[in-house]
């Protein structure tokens, strides 16, 4: 018998749970420790947010809100490696990477706080990202399709779709990373692995020993990241860009993650998971190694953290203030948008509509 | 100036609008070097290369969620589904996505897209190849749904679609695909969507319909007329955002409406058409509005496909009945 294709995953790791290097071959944007800072600084006020949002929630100030508590390495990781001119297709809790794109907290607030305006990110990139998609995986098709409309351009962008391990399974995921297997085309699919697809756990969510793997049978690049250590992310992120934007092709990440929280403010996963895998969990989590870390090279201390805080909280509660002091749009724009010029019917529907805010019956 | 069929008006549509704008590609299944499987890409490749007229995988899902990242990027995809009994895992991308990408972002992103698709039954295919499903889609907001009825509606309704700033379904009846020719200038000239074209003027009977089904309304007018009733034919085109209009004006004169249509009663498009009759037409009605559509039953296999599909019989005897009303 002869082998007809065999291959490996390899699992990338700099940092351990404890902030200690397992590697010396440091990549580039590490050993700048004024670029870590930043980085460190946007995951920590990304957790501030989260937090934010959570209380906004259940003082019921927002509606059903998707929480990013534990994802802030691999979040911050993808939107810090991508460069602007490249798109992202987001699910709906990838918070990190949007905000280093220009999504604000306050359009996060209004998106779940029920106001469409939310998606109509202002400013650049991100106003040429896609925004929140909701049914799952769909978007990974608009990131191929993306693609594709690069390659037919000759530009030299890169199209990246995030979704989670519940995601990786549906046909949409693999019908994108064929699409791009088959072509070459410029994508990067990163499937953050946190473990829960609300209650369904990563082991009865797939048989494949890796989720990465998936990307094999498309043709793809595929590696497997410790989902925690933002400079693994960072680095596997880098490389696969490079290699799109290059022509080589794309790329399946795998960043390995957990869910600290609920899967939304709607769930309470006690329900279906043990405290104590919750507790180990939190043994790894992405701040408090790179806090770590940092502070081992001297470039954070606890004045630092007590300060940046601080500003997290004055950024957020300006944030929320803005949010919470816009009016909800008039009826009218449940119109205006739903063509690019209203047809007849639907003038006369919105006359009615005009009418019955003023009184009429 | 060569007379072409409706399927060489396809053609020649996105042969014009690809000439035009670099931003136009094609992508479906067999589109490429075997230009379709009823041959409405022939030829693009060859002139316009790989890229733009895109052989897909085999992936209905993933064509149209590739048709809506494209479209989202600035370009305008015109995806083929290869038969309208195929594009089930299309309308989640469909609804989800292409119909409501400009609500949700409030006009961040567009998705100026067109998904053609052959449609109806009466060419002996298998099973899930004959399909008149257009209801599916004509409650979807910001979503236009287009059928045309003849070569020279082909070129100019699919020339708008492909211009229009919103996602189009285009339904190309297959039936009278290759059922005649007439000479259609490659001028570029779109026709307007959105309108109903009143096909025969006539003033004793309204018949409503679109796609394949002009056939045997014009057929049944020429019946009626030999009896000396006078009718008028309507074909709607445009389904969906409906101009209501050119049917009120029409019954408002004749005062008995016959629609006709090749997709199951309950719920068809008709139904739309008939209470919108009722809420705001009623007092110029002289008869009861008649429906003839297919039954609710799946579409036959192709021994008695025919028998599913409404007969210019079954039109005649229908318009008769309004005109005994009164």
């Amino acid at each position: 018998m002869s082998i007809a294709a065999s291959f490996e995953i390899e699992y990338l790791q700099y940092l351990d749970a404890d902030g200690k290097l397992v590697r010396k071959d440091l990549p580039e944007f590490a050993k700048n420790l004024d670029h870590m800072v930043e980085l460190y600084k946007l995951m920590v006020s990304t957790r501030v947010f989260d937090t934010k949002s959570i209380a906004l929630q259940r003082t019921g100030k927002l509606g059903t809100y998707a929480s990013c508590l534990g994802h802030e390495a691999a979040h911050v990781g993808v939107g810090s490696s991508m460069k602007p001119e490249d798109v992202l297709a987001p699910s709906y809790r990838e918070y990190g990477a949007q905000l280093y794109r220009g999504v604000q907290p306050r359009d996060v607030y209004m998106y779940w706080g029920g106001d469409e305006r939310g998606n109509d990110y202002q400013k650049e990139p991100a106003r040429h990202d896609f925004a929140w998609s909701v049914p799952i995986a769909t978007q990974c098709l608009h990131a191929a399709g993306s693609a594709l409309a690069f390659k037919i351009r000759g530009e030299k962008r890169v199209a990246v779709c995030m979704i989670g391990d519940g995601g990786s399974s549906k046909a949409d995921f693999y019908g994108a990373i064929n699409f791009a297997g088959a072509r070459d085309l410029p994508l990067v699919a990163v499937i953050v692995n946190n473990q829960w697809a609300i209650s369904v756990p990563r082991r009865i969510q797939s048989g494949a020993k890796t989720l990465a793997q998936k990307g094999i049978a498309a043709g793809l690049f595929c590696i497997q990241v410790d989902g925690n250590d933002i400079i693994a992310v960072r680095k596997a992120m880098e490389d696969a860009l490079e290699r799109a934007r290059s022509g080589k092709g794309g790329s399946v990440l795998e960043l390995v993650t957990y869910r600290l929280g609920d899967h939304t403010t709607a769930d309470d996963a006690r329900r279906y998971r043990e405290a104590d895998e919750v507790k180990d969990a939190w043994t790894r989590e992405p701040i408090k190694r790179l806090r770590a870390y940092l502070e081992s090279k001297k470039a954070w201390d606890e004045k630092k953290e007590e300060a940046w805080k601080h500003e997290c909280d004055e950024w957020m509660d300006n944030e929320v203030n803005s949010y919470l002091e816009t009016k909800a749009q008039p009826i009218e724009a449940i119109f205006d948008y739903t063509f690019a010029e209203l047809p007849a019917d639907l003038q006369k529907q919105r006359a009615l509509a005009l009418s019955l805010e003023k009184g009429a019956h | 100036m060569a007379a072409i069929t409706l399927i060489e008006a396809v053609t020649q549509a996105l042969a014009y609008e690809m000439t035009h704008d670099p931003s136009v590609v094609v992508l479906g299944e067999d589109v490429g070097v075997n230009g379709g499987v009823f041959r409405a890409t022939a030829g693009l490749s060859a002139r316009f290369g790989e890229w733009r007229v895109y052989d897909t995988p085999l992936d209905e899902m993933g064509i149209a969620g590739v048709t809506v990242g494209l479209a989202a990027q600035g370009m305008k995809p015109v995806a083929e589904a290869q038969f309208e009994g195929f594009i089930y895992p299309m309308m989640e991308q469909i609804v989800c996505h292409a119909a409501r990408m400009r609500n949700r972002t409030r006009g961040r992103i567009t998705c100026p897209a067109v998904w053609r698709a052959p449609w109806g039954g009466g060419i002996h295919a298998p099973e899930h190849h004959s399909e008149a499903n257009e209801h599916l889609f004509t409650n979807v907001p910001g979503l236009r749904v287009v059928l045309p009825s003849s070569p020279a509606r082909a070129y100019g309704l699919l020339l708008a679609a492909i211009r229009d700033p919103d996602p189009v379904i285009f339904f190309e009846p297959k039936r009278i695909y290759r059922q005649y020719k007439e000479e259609v200038p490659d001028d570029g000239e779109a026709l307007p969507l959105d309108v109903c074209f009143v096909l025969r003027d006539g003033s004793d009977v309204t018949l409503v319909t679109w796609g394949a089904q002009v056939k045997e309304c014009l057929e049944a007018a020429d019946a009626l007329a030999a009896e000396g009733v006078s009718v008028e034919v309507i074909d709607v085109a445009t389904l969906t955002p409906l101009d209501f209009d050119t049917i009120a004006e029409s019954v408002h004169k004749t005062g008995r409406c016959v629609i006709v249509h090749e997709a199951p009663k309950t719920a068809g498009f008709g139904a739309e058409i008939a209470a919108r009759l009722a809420e705001e037409c009623i007092y110029d009605l002289l008869a009861p509005v008649e429906r003839v559509t297919a039954y609710d039953v799946h579409t036959p296999l192709y021994r008695l496909e025919m028998k599913q599909m409404p007969s210019t019989a079954q039109i005649v005897a229908a318009a008769k009945r309004t005109l005994a009303a009164s």
